[in-house]
């Protein structure tokens, strides 16, 4: 009880014997609210330790209520979850230290100063030391360029100062794994590329970031993984690469003889999804499409344009989600 | 000591550490509606002590409340009575501001997630809401005991005091008996402010709490006022509030101010289990 291990110089490591592969893994997740609504229906997430995690999905869909649970701030009706090789909620008190989180926008007490609303969390956390609180606050504000605002009352702050003091409280030490519910919300397109290189910049570090946010390009621009919710029930999680690859990748062939190149199209057992009259779509699958060019050329069909269309990200949202619109069209 | 201004992390969570407590103290001792409370609470000696000296000039020293007769002879008499006036409303309503406002203003704001996630426990939260309540009840009284003193001292003669058993003691002793009494107090008002601090977990508003918690003391009191069911006066808190008057005996009295006391613990006890069975259960939406 009174011996002291020695001091450690690193902030605490995943450590080697715990099975930590995932930074955050759920099982059948499930929260229905006392009125009977199913706010999150049963979701087995996996957040890979060290990945950029986004968290896609319409308002509404269920992100916040996740997280919520995931950080033990609500009970889920069925199912549990770990973090950080942890069972919560009943290794709260050792893993959350290790997690900064900004839960559904900035909260903080209007009546004070950024920096004191700091200090007041910092005092709440018994893992850290207080004799170094000081400089920590300091330097978490200058991380998230509110330095020259510390000493101005919170309910004068603008939406913009707001988010960043939520992001400079959970950077007010060195994390193993960053909860961020919508960080860019407010933020001016010029704080919006600051907060996204911060998230670059921490991932950089080693830290795993779970991201959730309804903006798709924010997703691809910033994260490795992504998970993507509609009405309370994860549809899809994987790399960005893997969920790209599921939607199909299309090809379109710009031709005189459209009749003619849906033929071939067809002959290489490709579904062709429309034809108009100066061109021919159709879903090009695992089919090269130099075997297309190819069997076009033989068939004598001249084609002034061959585009394969890759899938972006709003194309996956929408195929997933089936919300929207027929793309095709 | 192995903690440097520069280590970030300590080798162990510290067992015991002071710090939110501390913090949670200057939240609610800076905050400025709570100074303003604590300014009108000292003012109330200042008009009673006022009311006494016109009136005496008057001739008209008789009636009104308890020891104010006793006012025009010491000075330190205004302490009571002070306490005595501003203890049915003042300075529960007092507690009940600060009590309401402990989870539910958290909640209100957000910052109650922002806490537990750092992670705060919930029972030591708890803990720690109460602790800052009850000292803000202490300051409270204190601040009525001690204005009343001074006002007294300087509107009135001083000396050795009469007690109400007619022996006499000396202005230090007195002294000390009023400290004893803001003591009685502020334990009688711990009460209440665990009876808002429960309240203050059931809501996400914190005026209904305040509300409610003073809406609460109010009906103990009219129904200790009610003689019919007097089988129940006795466990109710604001009977024993007036207790302290035995404090100013010789020898002191004390079996009224145990009943108080053992009275008060109990609605301490079970407001806060009620308190702590909601919140470490309660869903944190907010």
């Amino acid at each position: 009880m009174t011996q002291l291990p020695q001091a450690r110089p690193s902030p605490a490591a995943p450590s080697d014997t715990a099975v930590a592969a995932a930074a955050i893994t759920a099982r059948g997740l499930t929260k229905r609210f006392p009125g009977g609504q199913v706010a999150v229906d049963h979701i087995d997430l996996q957040v890979p330790l060290g990945s950029v995690f986004g968290f896609l999905g319409p308002n509404g869909s269920g992100k916040t209520t996740t997280i919520r649970m995931l950080l033990g701030l609500i009970a889920p009706t069925e199912g549990n979850h770990d973090v950080l090789g942890s069972p919560m909620p009943h290794g709260a008190a050792q893993v959350l230290p290790r997690v900064g989180a900004l839960v559904e926008g900035p909260a903080f007490y209007p009546y004070l100063s950024g920096r004191a609303n700091l200090a007041r969390l910092d005092a709440a956390d018994r893992t850290v030391n207080p004799r170094s609180s000081t400089a920590r606050i300091h330097e978490s504000l200058e991380r998230v360029g509110l330095s020259a605002a510390a000493g101005k009352r919170y309910r004068n702050y603008s939406l913009g100062m707001r988010q960043r003091l939520g992001l400079a409280a959970a950077l007010l030490r060195p994390r193993d794994l960053l909860v961020l519910d919508e960080p860019t919300n407010g933020l001016d397109p010029q704080g919006t590329r600051e907060v996204r290189a911060l998230i670059r910049e921490l991932a950089a570090d080693g830290s795993t970031i779970f991201l959730s946010s309804h903006l798709l390009p924010e997703v691809e621009q910033v994260c490795s993984h992504v998970g993507v919710m509609s009405r309370g029930r994860l549809i899809s999680q994987g790399t960005l690469d893997e969920l790209r690859g599921a939607a199909s990748t299309r090809v379109r062939v710009v031709t005189g003889q459209p009749q003619e190149a849906a033929t071939v199209l067809a002959g290489l057992g490709l579904a062709v999804s429309g034809t108009g009259p100066d061109h021919v779509a159709a879903a090009l699958g695992e089919t090269e499409s130099e075997r297309v060019t190819e069997a076009l050329v033989r068939a004598g069909v001249g084609v002034r344009e061959l585009v394969v269309e890759r899938p972006d990200l709003e194309d996956v949202f929408v195929s997933l989600t089936g919300e929207g619109f027929d793309v095709d069209q | 000591m192995s903690t440097s201004e520069t280590t970030v992390l300590l080798d162990r969570p510290a067992r015991i550490s002071s710090r939110l407590l501390r913090s949670e103290l200057r939240l609610v001792f800076t905050r400025r509606r709570n100074v303003a409370i604590l300014a009108v609470l000292a003012c109330a000696p200042v008009l009673l002590g006022i009311a006494i000296k016109l009136g005496s000039h008057n001739g008209r020293g008789g009636g009104g409340p308890a020891f104010i007769g006793q006012i025009t002879q010491n000075g330190l008499f205004l302490a009571f009575t002070s306490l005595v006036v501003t203890l049915p409303l003042f300075l529960p309503l007092a507690v009940a501001v600060v009590a309401g406002e402990s989870i539910a203003g958290e909640a209100s704001i957000g910052t109650l997630r922002s806490l537990l996630v750092v992670p705060v426990n919930r029972s030591r939260l708890l803990a720690i809401k109460l602790a800052a309540i009850v000292s803000y009840a202490a300051a409270a009284a204190a601040v009525v005991a001690a204005a009343g003193v001074l006002v007294g001292f300087a509107l009135f003669p001083t000396g050795p005091v009469t007690l109400l058993s007619g022996s006499v003691i000396s202005l230090g002793t007195a002294l000390l008996r009023v400290a004893l009494v803001a003591l009685y107090v502020a334990a009688m008002l711990a009460g209440v402010a665990a009876i808002g601090l429960f309240v203050s977990t059931l809501t996400e508003v914190p005026l209904a709490a305040m509300a409610t918690t003073a809406i609460a003391v109010v009906t103990v009191e009219i129904l200790d006022a009610i003689p019919q069911i007097d089988a129940i006066h006795p466990w109710l808190l604001t009977n024993w509030w007036l207790a302290f008057g035995d404090l100013l005996r010789d020898p002191v009295a004390l079996d009224q101010m145990t009943h108080g006391l053992l009275v008060d613990a109990a609605y301490i006890v079970v407001f806060g289990t009620l308190a702590w069975a909601r919140l470490t259960t309660r869903d944190v939406t907010s």
